[in-house]
């Protein structure tokens, strides 16, 4: 393998990390490249990693994404009435898309403008509020621009720092934002007031490039490093066996 | 030879007996889960019959889009409407783009609850779900309650989803009223019908009740008789959602159905073939 990983595979990678040392715990991507990279944890350096076929089993082999009926080694039945269990037990870490987000991780993918007639409809609150307030959720956000890193949401689905600080200890204490990837870089909240901080900028991307295509400052270490780029033996995994059709590209296009 | 006593009560009714069940402004609860396992025959009746300011409860996909664009809806409590393979229900986002319904805004977690609460006749269950978002600024009517034991933790009053009617499609049932599911996921087809006062099933075959083990395995009974009015045999009655294992989703024909939404021209043409006819039509339009 001589040729250089992608962009995509970067994000893949960048969305594994996510899930180092999590454990024993449901890791639960919504999305290709999460998904992925989720699967890629699990098969390497994070194999106590529960889980699911995408649909309503627990899973135990890496199921490859794009492919009709992959063998499945099954290990447990969890319709959406289970997953809810999972969700308040609490062993869960979430990554889930958002369509705007602010400095405190505060998610908005409900709708656009004003709630009595939106000027975008979009899917509605999902399961934002009661991921954020009961598991560690990050967010997976391809397109990085403006647009979706804002200074204020127009409506809170996801609940940031500042709101679970404002409810107390008590009620926040299970609230935990862990990470923020996007196809430019990586976000953490590791600040004082637990902002969003930058992690790291995946290779082929500035600083300033980061910084533009954010709506609101970032805290920027002095040195910021460069993403991790696959392993050979993660480059042939990815490649070959969980997602061999490649749809990995067609969501971050190189 | 297990023989059927007399005792054994016969609930079958017509698709025109459900719709008769139903009043302008009732709150209707709909099985299923996005563009899976909808009770659509039922839904189609609702959308051509006169009914009007109707509330919708439902783990949204097409049924709660296609009423809307059939001028059904009110409003509609949920917490996403989409047709799976398509994320956005383009009829319910029209609908909302315009302003013509009103929604109750809900997360996954607090929709099970409500209907959980419905079901056991409480007026509340307590979570941690919604509080720090913005769903209680967007419904006032929502509630905080304290716990009261030592820990003193504020949490969210889910209030009960009551229902006035309750609407879902199983793959098997009896006349009796006993559903089976034979997909993976039995979704909250059984809340539902618990929240409601009246209940309605439409099941893809009704089998006689000593053939369901044939069927299915014994988990696969999630809807017992004490939940069900009536049943009504609808073959291939969740067309265009998925009903696992006895058809996948009609990808094509969703992608003619969300396509619908592009215009009032598109939508006109949409309904005069595929909603202003009856079951029989609709499902001969479709076999092709």
């Amino acid at each position: 393998m001589s040729d250089n990983p992608t962009r995509a595979e970067v994000c893949v990678v960048a969305c594994a990390e996510a899930w180092r040392g999590d454990g024993e715990i449901l890791a639960n991507p919504i999305g290709t490249i999460p998904t992925i990279g989720g699967r890629l944890a699990k098969a390497t350096f994070e194999p106590s990693l529960v889980m699911t076929d995408g649909e309503a089993l627990l899973v135990e082999n890496i199921v490859p994404v794009g492919v009709d009926n992959p063998p499945k080694v099954v290990a447990g039945w969890n319709p959406y009435r289970n997953m809810f269990d999972i969700v308040w037990n609490g062993p869960r870490h979430i990554m889930m898309g958002a369509t705007q987000l602010d400095r405190y991780g505060n998610q908005n993918l409900a709708f656009l403008g004003s709630y009595d007639k939106p000027s975008v409809q979009l899917l509605g609150f999902r399961g934002a509020p009661g991921n954020t307030i009961n598991n560690k959720t990050s967010y997976w956000v391809p397109n990085h621009s403006p647009r979706v890193f804002v200074e204020k949401v127009d409506v809170v689905a996801g609940v940031g720092y500042d709101r679970a600080r404002a409810l107390g200890r008590v009620a926040s204490r299970f609230h935990h934002l862990p990470r923020v990837v996007t196809n430019l870089c990586v976000f953490d909240f590791a600040t004082d007031d637990n902002t969003m901080r930058l992690m790291s900028v995946h290779p082929g991307v500035t600083v300033d490039e980061v910084v533009a295509a954010t709506g609101f400052d970032i805290v920027v270490p002095k040195d910021v490093a460069e993403s991790r780029v696959p392993t050979e033996d993660e480059l042939q995994l990815i490649r070959d066996e969980i997602d061999p059709k490649g749809l990995r590209e067609q969501e971050v296009p190189s | 030879m297990w023989s059927q006593r007399p005792s054994m009560p016969d609930k079958r009714v017509t698709i025109e007996d459900v719709v008769a069940e139903l009043a302008d402004g009732m709150t209707v609860g709909i099985g299923g889960w996005g563009s899976r396992r909808k009770p659509m025959a039922i839904v189609r009746a609702i959308a051509r019959s006169g009914l009007r300011d109707l509330t919708l409860v439902a783990y949204g996909g097409p049924d709660v889009g296609l009423l809307c664009a059939a001028g059904k809806v009110r409003k509609v409590v949920y917490s996403f409407v989409s047709l799976d393979s398509i994320p956005l229900e383009p009829h319910f986002r029209a609908a909302r783009q315009q302003g013509v319904v009103d929604t109750f805004e809900l997360d996954e977690g607090m929709f099970l609850l409500g209907l959980q609460a419905s079901a056991w006749r409480l007026p509340f269950l307590p979570t941690r779900s919604g509080l720090g978002s913005d769903l209680m600024a967007l419904n006032p009517a929502l509630r905080t309650v304290t716990s009261p034991y030592a820990d003193g933790e504020e949490l969210l009053a889910m209030p009960a989803l009551d229902l006035d009617v309750a609407i879902v499609h199983m793959n098997r049932g009896d006349q009796g009223g006993t559903g089976q599911f034979l997909g993976v996921d039995p979704y909250f087809d059984d809340l539902m019908l618990m929240a409601a006062k009246k209940r309605f099933m439409s099941v893809e075959r009704i089998v006689a009740t000593d053939d369901f083990l044939n069927e299915g395995p014994v988990h696969s009974l999630r809807v017992n008789r004490l939940m069900v009015d009536g049943v009504l045999e609808t073959p291939n009655g969740a067309h265009f959602t998925s009903c696992s294992p006895d058809y996948e989703r009609d990808e094509p024909f969703q992608r003619e159905y969300a396509a619908s939404a592009k215009s009032a021209e598109a939508w006109d043409a949409f309904k005069a073939s595929y909603v202003d006819v009856t079951e029989a039509e609709y499902q001969q339009a479709v076999a092709r």
